[in-house]
């Protein structure tokens, strides 16, 4: 008896001390944080994907209460939340959003094995980065596609794969959020956040080869040559030639494809229409056609008529 | 038998062509000369389409400080400037000349006459500096950073030797080997012209002992000559590094980035560097043709050529026998450190010591296998690092660690992946952590 | 262009060694020791040895196969050999194959590939495999046979004896250094042949055969002599100092010769996986197995100290590669 009691005395005073530290030390070394910053962070996705600029979501809460505290939440997005969530944050914060509209990563380059012959073979560790550096690649062009899938690495949301038969990376729209890590992880750059459009339709260069016409033309089926038909062709002025290569501003862009009608390399690529070019091409070539037959059969017909009106003339002279 | 003191490894030699002597080379019918041949900016051309150039005819002057001007090897028209593949495997902008005779400009002495530095007393150490300079001599061991700087060291550094780099530790080249069994009396002229451009009055030449006649021809020329001593070492690689060679000779250790050897009083200069600073200060024969072995098991006739720079490898290669059946590695240095090429088209440079054709399963990496941390690759290092944890460190993007762990020092020699046992692509990683830390380093400096 | 170039960064060259070659040429190393336990330990011998390799072998592509479903599998590389015939050495000769069984696949499928297999396990998965049936099956696995029995009786039926090391434990125990007496003398501890007081697991009863061994890997640089060298330097000087302050101790000499020290220092604590990757690290770890393989001898409950001793210093071997860095090119200036 005397043993369980001595235990118990000894091992509960232990405890008490314990307790009584633990309660003193807790008080002295608290850190304190702002509350909003909890709050806020319980409404951001969760991700810590980074694309927001900060490391993950409890960096970028405790910059959006920064932020607010010196007035503004301007330059702060959300790209996997969104406005929505940038709109939450900002009704805690006592703040309004800024509104920012929705972008997705585009790769920029389609050259596929069909489109880009393979002129020699990598033999060496397959990341991106690595085949950057040994040199053009598989390939003449040195500025396309690796094909090693450094951004399906670094896609926290599932949403870039490579498709095997074109080994080229694909991004899935219904699950990018255009957090930018792609963009990062890519060293040539070919991907980038582009504005996902009215009705999700846009229109963008899938090139981005510098090389000048000749060698750009042997490197790939559908190089970009820096012809400049498309810069011409566009109305809205959104299109213009930089180091070889033409780009789409998709700020000015409204998506009329005109450019794709005149691009005689087929680099520039569109998506989410209900029709592909070539079918409105092939149906404005028939309407064309049948207008020109039209015209003609009208302009037989008047002629005719012109020729039957004058023969009575004559008849009747 | 000296060497350095810290790791290396003995790759298998394979110099083949060793004992073939030096050719000169057919003039190329289109010569095409990069702009970007050396360390630095590139350079800026000088000449139009169209028009008319003799040999040694600039083409293109320094664009900048760390720069070196290209001079044309041959004679003709230029045909067009546009951009070629060259060594990094990208279109860099070039010079193309559609070669017509072989006219030489008439300030270059083309006689065999040795030219002697006691002879010539008007050379002050600028005046050699300057001729150097003005002729683009660049460092011709492969690297091709322009002579002239390391010539002029900073103020904070006193050069106290000056060391020839005649080790040519790489598998395969010859091409230094034959220079110096082959001009030995311009190359010592060249010593004494970068000894006294340099203000010191001891000079070494390091030569592995795997070229024993050159040893004993140097040794024999240089017997009343106590100033530049003859060092044999041991073969080891990569005792042509710089630092490696400088711990070798002279048992200092050059300290970490961004110390250069001439912090510890050493002036490193290829033995090729040695020559075409004599034929530029004495001849005033600008930097555009050099000693470039061609080699490789399957190639038919190794050999070692005197080459006209902007000449295309494969007409190096198609005189040797041709390029062999099947897949094959074109390589522009040695196996150690030279780099795969994706063209063969790609024309000799400055820095072009050997042209490297590696045929059937050495074109081929084995396949990699699980590190099983044997610490082969530790003890191979020469710069004592960590290369197994460096590569892993690299794969997993730990940029501050790798910057604690010297990640900058490593000199890319590929000790490491030579000796690991599971075939590990150790350097691929290294190399991508040491550019990024590089970066940051670069961006961080650039703040401040 | 019909034939296409090769491209990738350099070294374009590569040295001869690899994976196979190390493992194997360790195999060979230990080919003396197998042959010796053959002759002492006959037929039980074969059993316990076949058994083990076979069974890591079969779990390892069993393990890699079914449930990392790994395309590529690595029995080939000699390593799950090598684990198997490691853990063979540490068993006595006459133990139950269920036991083997049991011991094998602990050794894989917990001391190796639970943690990724090859290159990937903190602890040397044969002594993993030995600890964990050492505290399982405590009395299969301290009845020794004696050596010199040939037959299947020497498997089935064995006549089993003291172990050097259970002589040198009971001195200590009783404070009684006449009792060391019964030890065999140096020679055939050396040898192995020391009769009913010799003894002992199958593969740590010569060590001169172990020793062979070692010098074998020195010479083809599979090892470097840091790691044994230390051990039983330590070991030397550890217990020559106890035997001088008590001679209840015994000699230095037979401390070396007897028991698992030499398999262990010269075959287990090496293993590249588990031990520390500088020279200066590898010098501290054998040091610091040598003390604890004399202190876990001559204080612990265990007479026998160097699977523990090792398996713990593995578990330093990560703090210890974090602290001890390489000779750095340019530290020692001028």
């Amino acid at each position: 008896m005397n043993v369980i009691l001595t235990a118990v005395i000894v091992l509960g005073a232990v405890g008490l001390i314990a307790a009584v530290v633990l309660f003193f030390v807790s008080k002295k070394f608290a850190v304190k944080e702002d509350p909003r910053i909890a709050l806020v962070n319980e409404v951001l996705p969760g991700a810590n994907c980074g694309g927001c600029g900060f490391p993950g979501c409890g960096g970028m809460a405790s910059a959006c209460v920064k932020a607010a505290d010196s007035g503004s939440l301007e330059g702060l997005n959300c790209p996997v939340g969104g406005s929505a969530v940038m709109s939450q944050v900002a009704s805690i914060l006592g703040m309004e959003a800024a509104v920012s509209d929705p972008k997705v990563a585009v790769v920029r380059c389609n050259g596929s094995c069909e489109n880009r012959p393979r002129i020699a073979e990598y033999d060496g560790l397959k990341t991106c980065r690595v085949v950057h550096s040994c040199g053009a690649g598989e390939t003449g062009c040195g500025n396309g596609c690796l094909g090693c899938g450094d951004c399906v690495a670094a896609c926290k949301f599932d949403a870039i794969h490579i498709n095997p038969s074109t080994g080229i990376p694909e991004v899935d729209e219904e699950k990018c959020v255009a957090c930018g890590a792609c963009v990062k992880a890519c060293p040539r750059n070919i991907i980038e956040l582009r504005l996902k459009g009215k009705n999700n339709r846009r229109v963008w260069v899938g090139c981005v080869n510098q090389d000048k016409g000749p060698a750009a033309m042997k490197a790939c089926k559908v190089s970009c040559i820096a012809c400049g038909k498309c810069v011409k062709e566009c109305k809205f002025d959104a299109i213009a030639i930089q180091g070889n290569v033409s780009y789409i501003d998709d700020e000015k862009c409204k998506a009329c494809r005109a450019c794709m009608k005149v691009c005689p390399r087929e680099c520039i690529y569109d998506a989410n229409f209900p029709k592909s070019i070539k079918e409105v091409m092939k149906a404005e070539a028939e309407r064309k056609a049948a207008a020109e037959a039209k015209a003609k059969a009208e302009a037989e017909k008047s002629a005719a008529q012109n020729v039957t009106e004058t023969k009575p003339k004559e008849k009747e002279e | 038998m000296r060497t350095f003191r810290i790791g290396g490894v003995h790759p298998e030699e394979n110099k083949l062509s060793h004992e073939v002597a030096t050719v000169p080379a057919e003039l190329p019918k289109q010569a095409v000369f990069p702009l970007s041949q050396h360390i630095g900016a590139p350079a800026k051309p000088v000449v139009e389409r169209g028009q008319e150039v003799k040999v040694g005819t600039l083409l293109a002057e320094a664009g900048g400080f760390v720069s070196a001007p290209i001079y044309s090897s041959v004679s003709g028209k230029v045909a067009k400037i546009d951009t070629v593949v060259d060594a990094t495997g990208y279109r860099k902008p070039a010079i193309y000349i559609n070669v017509v005779g072989d006219e030489w400009e008439e300030s270059i002495d083309r006689s065999d006459k040795l030219e002697t530095l006691a002879a010539h007393p008007e050379l002050t150490p600028e005046e050699i500096i300057n001729r150097v300079k003005v002729a683009g001599v660049t460092g011709m061991g492969g690297a091709g950073f322009p002579t002239f700087i390391k010539l002029t060291p900073p103020p904070t550094a006193k050069a106290t030797c000056v060391i020839i780099n005649a080790v040519e530790c790489e598998p395969y080249i010859t091409s230094d080997y034959r220079l110096m069994m082959e001009k030995s009396d311009e190359i010592i002229v060249g010593i004494d012209l970068l000894m006294k451009a340099v203000k010191v009055d001891k000079g070494y030449i390091g030569i592995e002992c795997n070229k024993p006649k050159a040893i004993d021809l140097f040794k024999q020329k240089l017997a009343s000559r106590p100033e530049i001593e003859v060092v044999p070492l041991q073969q080891r690689y990569p005792q042509g590094g710089e630092k490696q060679l400088v711990d070798a000779v002279i048992r200092r250790q050059v300290p970490a980035p961004p110390a250069i050897p001439v912090n510890v009083g050493a002036v490193v200069q290829n033995v090729g560097t040695a020559f075409a600073v004599y034929e530029a200060v004495m001849k005033h024969k600008p930097l555009f043709e050099r000693y470039v072995t061609v080699t490789g098991k399957k190639i038919a006739h190794p050999g070692n050529f005197l080459v006209r720079m902007g000449t295309p490898m494969i007409q190096l290669i198609d005189a040797c026998g041709g390029m062999p059946e099947g897949d094959n590695k074109l390589l522009a240095g040695g196996p150690m450190m030279g780099k795969a090429l994706t063209s063969v088209e790609v024309p000799v440079c400055k820095g072009t010591n050997s042209v490297t054709v590696l045929s059937g399963d050495d074109a081929k990496r084995k396949a990699p296998q699980p590190c099983i941390r044997c610490a082969k690759c530790v003890s191979a290092c020469p710069m004592g690092l960590e290369p197994y944890l460096l590569a892993k460190l690299s794969d997993k993007e730990e940029w501050g660690r790798l910057e604690k762990e010297m990640i900058t020092s490593c000199i890319e020699c590929g000790s490491c992946q030579f000796t690991c046992p599971a075939h590990r692509p150790l350097l691929d990683n290294i190399r991508i952590g040491k550019t990024t830390v590089m970066g940051i380093i670069r961006s961080r400096s650039a703040k401040k | 262009m019909a034939n296409k170039l090769i491209v990738s960064l350099s070294p374009h060259a590569h040295g001869t060694d690899s994976v196979e070659k190390n493992m194997y040429g360790v195999i060979i190393a230990l080919l003396p020791a197998l042959i010796v336990s053959f002759i002492y330990f006959g037929l039980g011998s074969a059993i316990v040895c076949c058994t083990s390799v076979l069974a890591c072998v079969f779990f390892e592509w069993a393990i890699t196969k079914f449930i990392l479903k790994r395309e590529r599998n690595t029995i080939c590389d000699g390593s799950a050999i090598l684990t198997g015939l490691l853990l063979g050495f540490n068993l006595s000769s006459n133990l139950p194959i269920w036991i083997i069984l049991i011991g094998a696949l602990v050794a894989i499928g917990i001391g190796k590939m639970t943690f990724g297999g090859l290159g990937c396990n903190p602890f040397n998965p044969a002594l993993v495999g030995r600890a964990f049936l050492l505290v399982s099956f405590p009395v299969q696995m301290t009845t020794w046979p004696v050596p010199g029995q040939i037959g299947i009786n020497g498997y089935i039926d064995a006549e089993t004896g003291a172990t050097p090391l259970a002589i040198m434990k009971e001195a200590i125990k009783s404070g009684d250094a006449s009792v060391l007496s019964k030890l065999p003398d140096s020679l055939s501890l050396a040898l192995g042949n020391s009769g009913n007081f010799g003894a002992g697991s199958l593969g740590e009863v010569c060590a001169l055969a172990l020793i062979i061994g070692g010098i074998y890997m020195i010479v083809r640089k599979i090892i470097t002599w840091h790691i044994p060298v230390s051990i039983l330097l330590t070991v030397f000087v550890f217990s020559g100092l106890m035997h001088l302050a008590n001679p209840i101790y015994a000699s230095p000499v037979d401390v070396l010769l007897s028991g698992g020290l030499m398999l262990g220092a010269i075959f287990m604590a090496t293993d590249y996986v588990t031990s520390p990757m500088t020279k200066k690290g590898q010098l501290i770890y054998g040091v610091s197995i040598g003390v604890l393989t004399v202190a876990i001898r001559y204080f612990g409950a265990y007479p026998e100290g160097m699977s523990f001793a090792i398996l713990i210093m593995n578990a330093f071997t990560p703090l210890i590669n974090n602290y001890c860095k390489p000779k750095r090119y340019g530290e020692v200036v001028k």
